[in-house]
């Protein structure tokens, strides 16, 4: 069989994306992206606000819709197949919001456990019960199951977002600014956190970020969205390395910031 | 022709100031039209959300009660007292319960209602449906394989449409009590006279046009707040924004319908 998503050594992309374009009005976002990630693996990608990271994985998800080109998830192209199918799919990826995104008029429980519920309703309550304690002792944050979202610091609603993308088990998760508004502390756990669960769950990732060290620790591959191209995807060292001066100022950048 | 509609760099200039004003009044128009579609889709596919839409009948209805109980009840007191004057001076002080049952039910109860429940209600579905937008909730629970027009739209459109009728008929009953106490004190009339009295003015017509007419408006509130807090942007603005729009609009459009219901319920009368 003749697949385009499976390469010369047979590995099959998870993620497999071509020509991607999307413009909003005059402004094109992602101009000709291309990305290939592989069962198991962390893709790490950076780039300033607003440069279309974020779109990126909106696209993925079948949040947004590509102007053109091709974006194959596990083998389905997102935005050819029917709304079901599309809630099939998503069955299988989870994605962590920039803002946690957690449900602010339900306790932790019941955001763990409503994406469940609604998903597999045969589950009985102490099947809905377990998978809540496996998740929130994945996060390490048990003892928060009652509280509200607005009890809860920012690295912890960050976790929460996280046990709540993981209770589906998903094979492919996706992370928007994971370690945004966080102090580096918390960030170096968040980090962890995602290295952790990619062990744990198995899944293959797409990390946005702006952080650098969030970039290094996480991502097996690095890249970097500059207007709307990607850089060819590397080992952090050799992305990092690069001398191209607009990447260069962008590292300087978050150097000086981080110190 | 005028020399100035010749001029190239005129048109452009005329047509981009009426697409401007214009083309976004029907914009508007033609996406209300697709969410309304939207709507009865998914109100006919299953799953069906009973449980949330019962949750949400809970929220709308009897979290309303307390207040449309207080404003029926003074709606029927001070009708009362200022009908009272008028109909003394032609000696017909005991059409006051027939008077005031008539206006209840047939206008005086669907409208404060209505206006009550657009301000509470509307503006509630605008603002917790708005935050929910741009906090990204709505996308996680899309991403999460949960419908969220299903969710969320259906089910808040659906109860609010449900309730009505239940709390503008509660709130008629309660007004007439409130006119009763009135009456009692200034007549010391009866109980029973005064509700036979009153109950005997009251037609089937009145009560299903009142029915009919608290669907229309329920469903107006719900389709309203629902559709300016579904498509808030712009932050907490925008969130405000959405929850002000839901409320004006719905009242809006109630004294619209009243106007169209009325003519058309008098034609069949």
């Amino acid at each position: 069989m003749d697949r385009e998503d499976i390469n010369s050594e047979g590995k099959e992309s998870v993620i497999y994306i071509r020509d991607l374009k999307k413009s909003f009005g005059n402004r094109t976002v992602l101009n000709g992206i291309d990305i290939d990630i592989f069962k198991g693996e962390n893709l790490a990608i950076l780039g300033k606000s607003g440069s279309g990271k974020s779109v990126l994985i909106k696209i993925i998800s079948g949040l947004l819709k590509p102007d053109s080109g091709m974006v194959k998830v596990l083998g389905i192209e997102v935005d050819k197949i029917s709304p079901a199918a599309l809630q099939q799919l998503r069955l299988k990826i989870g994605f962590s919001f920039q803002n946690s995104a957690l449900y602010d008029s339900m306790s932790v429980k019941e955001n763990l456990a409503f994406p469940l519920v609604r998903n597999k309703r045969n589950l009985s309550t102490n099947e809905v019960n377990e998978a809540i304690e496996g998740v929130l002792n994945a996060v390490g944050l048990s003892q928060t199951i009652n509280q509200m979202p607005s009890e809860l610091s920012g690295g912890q609603r960050k976790r929460i977002g996280i046990a709540r993308t993981l209770i589906l088990q998903p094979e492919i998760m996706l992370y928007d600014e994971p370690t945004s508004g966080l102090d580096p502390m918390t960030s170096i756990e968040i980090n962890n956190l995602i290295n952790q669960v990619r062990e744990q769950y198995h899944t293959s990732s797409i990390i946005i970020t702006h952080d650098l060290t969030c970039a290094k620790n996480t991502g097996d591959k690095v890249t970097m969205l500059l207007n709307g191209k990607f850089l060819t995807p590397g080992k952090f060292e050799d992305v990092f390395n690069t001398q191209e001066e607009s990447l260069r100022t962008f590292y300087d950048y978050n150097f000086i910031n981080s110190k | 022709m005028n020399p100035e509609l010749e001029n190239s760099e005129v048109l452009p200039e005329n047509k981009s100031f009426v697409s401007r004003k214009i083309n976004p009044f029907f914009e508007d128009i033609y996406n209300v039209y697709k969410f309304i579609a939207h709507f009865f889709r998914e109100v006919s596919s299953r799953p069906f959300e009973w449980k949330e839409t019962i949750n949400q009948c809970y929220e709308v209805g009897y979290k309303s009660l307390a207040l449309v109980s207080l404003t029926g009840f003074i709606t029927g007191v001070v009708f009362t007292k200022q009908s009272r004057p008028s109909l003394s001076t032609f000696g017909a002080s005991s059409w006051l319960p027939s008077l005031v049952s008539i206006a209840i039910i047939r206008a005086l109860a669907p409208l404060v209602t209505a206006l009550i429940a657009a301000g509470k209600v509307g503006s509630n579905m605008g603002a917790e449906l708005g935050s929910m937008k741009v906090t990204e909730q709505i996308d996680a629970m899309e991403v999460s394989a949960t419908n969220p027009f299903k969710y969320l739209v259906t089910t808040r459109i659906l109860a609010i449409t449900f309730m009505m009728p239940i709390l503008i008929l509660y709130t008629g009953l309660v007004g007439m009590l409130g006119s009763y106490l009135n009456v009692h004190a200034n007549e010391l009339t009866s109980f029973t006279a005064y509700f036979k009295s009153a109950f005997g003015t009251i037609s089937f017509l009145d009560i299903f046009s009142s029915i009919f007419k608290a669907t229309i408006y329920g469903f107006t509130i719900g389709v309203a707040g629902c559709y300016q807090g579904y498509n808030a942007q712009n932050g907490t603005q925008g969130v405000g924004k959405a929850a002000n729009t839901a409320v004006v609009l719905s009242m809006f459009l109630i004294f619209v319908e009243e106007l169209v219901i009325v003519q058309f319920v008098n034609a069949i009368r």
